[in-house]
């Protein structure tokens, strides 16, 4: 019986490993999901058939409302709240590993670890470190989510000594883990989750909204560690394979997230980045205007040339300008203009954030490039539409050392023959940098809302 | 002749006996590799490896699918899932119990969120006409 369970658990995990293989192409990509469910829903089976699982009603109960609840919020969610969503999911993750690892801390019989107060060393070690890493992904990804939903400010929260008490926080954690082995008793194990709690909301709070990507990753990763540490608690294999998976994949869209931005992972941790502290301390006031155009210049323009390409920011998403843009690209490729669209590693608020958005609106795509594979198509290109973006497009990060920003990779819009900046106000980015581009004699500002210009744009095109 | 047979005998028997202790050892050396500590080793091992299957894989997934992959790699954390159904299975109910039943439904709320949210996603990606 436990070596079928174990096959069938084998299987789950090689469907898991083939639902992210799928992912390395759109048109595989629902296979790769449908792998995944499959995988999962074995799983399910095999563990519910087990001989110590036996309250099928009420769990049959406690999984409809689940699922019913998940379901229905995954059907409802607008695309432009999907980083939030994925934060929320997160936090959901690290919650529930915290109550397995409880269970199996009241009832270790269940799991095959010994018996309340004889629960072997390894065990306990293995449990404090699940439910340690269970509890800060849940109170950072709750976090993360009030930030990115606007709840929590997105500006960095930094207080003095908020570095020393996260160390001192960290200290007492494994401190408790050391005790709560030697003694068993409930009370060490629930100081874990609450220091575990307070760690988590301390390391998220700093760190500005729109690094939320790196954030958003990081969680990831972590409610993967999370179901790896459960899964040595279970002696299960399934769950230390999803779990490596899950916890690379984090870690690795965190690292292409930081290298988008030229910051190391660490800089990111320590928070206190961007926000208005940074624009405050950017020094001497810029006294330059900008050449200010208006939309029926940019319609005109764009109609009578020969190529486009759309830099889409997280401006878009705010302004739900993903629709507009669309039609705006679809009267253009009509025209015959060669329309495409150019995403930064790190625009938007998670990894991808644009190109669902893009695809939301009906863009193929095919005409949706990354930052290598378009770069250098922007100085053979008549117009260089920027919507929503702002730091990604700033010259000054290949040439002023002194700053915040140097040294990112950039979208080499400058290169273009005229560059349209659509942006609502003077305003610097989020690195709180001036974008050296507003002043270049090729760019053209059309201040507004993203979705009123591309309206307006339109309107320019159909007269 | 019948001295013969008396030592064939008792040369059987004590071959019993060995094989006897040995099916002894084995089956505690079972036990013992059944062991808990053990385990760790072996976790370790499959953990190490499937990190290496992890970053393969992932470095293959198309940075436009990268959204989708979070949503994926959420929805099969869940697979946590596993842990909190042991803990539900019991007939009598207990604190653990309940803390599994609540386990359950957390897990579930992200096994149908992240699928259905990530299946959305993926119907929207299109080629050019």
């Amino acid at each position: 019986m436990s070596n079928i369970s174990s096959v069938l658990y084998l299987i789950s995990a090689v469907l898991f490993i083939l639902s992210l293989r799928g992912l390395s192409h759109p048109t595989t990509a629902r296979r790769g999901n449908f792998y995944g469910m499959l995988g999962m829903a074995i799983a399910i089976g095999t563990t519910v058939a087990s001989p110590g699982v036996l309250s099928y009603k009420e769990i049959v109960i406690a999984f409809a409302i689940g699922g019913l609840i998940g379901s229905t919020i995954a059907l409802k969610i607008q695309m432009t709240a999907l980083p939030q969503l994925v934060a929320a999911f997160h936090s959901l993750v690290g919650l529930a590993a915290v109550f397995v690892a409880g269970s199996a801390f009241y009832n270790p019989g269940a799991f095959d670890i010994g018996s309340v107060g004889a629960i072997p060393t390894g065990s306990l070690i293995e449990m404090a470190v699940g439910t340690a890493i269970g509890a800060v992904t849940f109170t950072g990804s709750i976090i993360a989510f009030g930030k990115l939903q606007g709840i929590v400010t997105g500006n960095p929260l930094v207080f003095k000594g908020q570095h020393f008490i996260n160390l001192l926080l960290g200290l007492t954690i494994i401190g408790l883990i050391v005790k709560f082995c030697l003694v068993q008793t409930p009370e060490y194990f629930w100081l874990i989750v609450l220091a575990s709690f307070a760690i988590g909301f301390l390391l998220i709070l700093p760190i500005g909204g729109a690094d939320m990507p790196v954030i958003v990753s990081m969680l990831n990763s972590y409610s993967g560690w999370a179901a790896a540490g459960i899964g040595f608690t279970l002696s299960n294999n399934l769950l230390i394979i999803t779990g490596a998976l899950v916890g690379s994949s984090g870690a690795i869209l965190s690292y292409i997230m930081c290298k988008g931005m030229n910051r190391s992972f660490f800089n990111v941790l320590l928070g206190g980045f961007g926000g208005e502290q940074a624009a405050a301390s950017s020094g001497e006031k810029d006294e330059r205007q900008p050449k200010q155009g208006n939309a029926a210049d940019a319609a005109f323009m764009m109609k009578n040339c020969s190529s486009v390409i759309i830099v889409p920011g997280y401006g878009m998403a705010v302004a739900q300008a993903q629709h507009a843009l669309r039609e705006m690209g679809d009267i253009l490729k009509k025209e015959g203009v060669e329309v495409r669209y150019a995403i930064h590693p790190v625009a938007g608020r998670m990894p991808g954030h644009m190109n669902v958005l893009l695809a939301e609106a009906n863009v193929p795509y095919d005409e949706v490039l990354e930052l290598d594979e378009i770069n250098r198509d922007f100085s053979s290109t008549d117009v260089a539409f920027v919507i929503g973006a702002n730091d990604v497009t700033n010259p000054a990060a290949k040439t002023d050392k002194t700053s915040a920003i140097y040294g990112m990779p950039i979208l080499d819009v400058e290169n273009a023959g005229q560059v349209f900046f659509i942006k609502r106000g003077m305003a610097s980015g989020y690195a709180g940098v001036q974008n050296e581009l507003f002043f270049r004699d090729n760019t053209l500002m059309l201040f507004g809302d993203a979705k009123k210009v591309c309206e307006d744009v339109i309107k320019g095109l159909e007269n | 002749m019948s001295e013969l047979s008396n030592q064939l005998e008792k040369l059987s028997y004590q071959a019993q006996e060995l094989s006897n202790q040995a099916n002894n050892i084995a089956s505690t050396l079972m036990e013992s590799s059944n062991d808990h500590g053990d385990f760790l080793v072996f976790g370790f091992t499959v953990l190490i490896l499937a990190c290496f299957v992890g970053y393969y894989v992932v470095w293959s997934v198309t940075p436009a699918l990268h959204s989708p992959l979070m949503g994926v790699t959420n929805a099969i954390s869940s697979v946590i899932i596993v842990g909190a159904l042991l803990a539900a299975g019991p007939i009598d109910s207990s604190l653990s119990k309940i803390f599994g039943l609540i386990a359950v439904t957390l897990a579930a709320v992200n096994i149908f969120g992240g699928f259905v949210v990530t299946n959305r996603m993926l119907s929207m990606f299109k080629k050019k006409q």
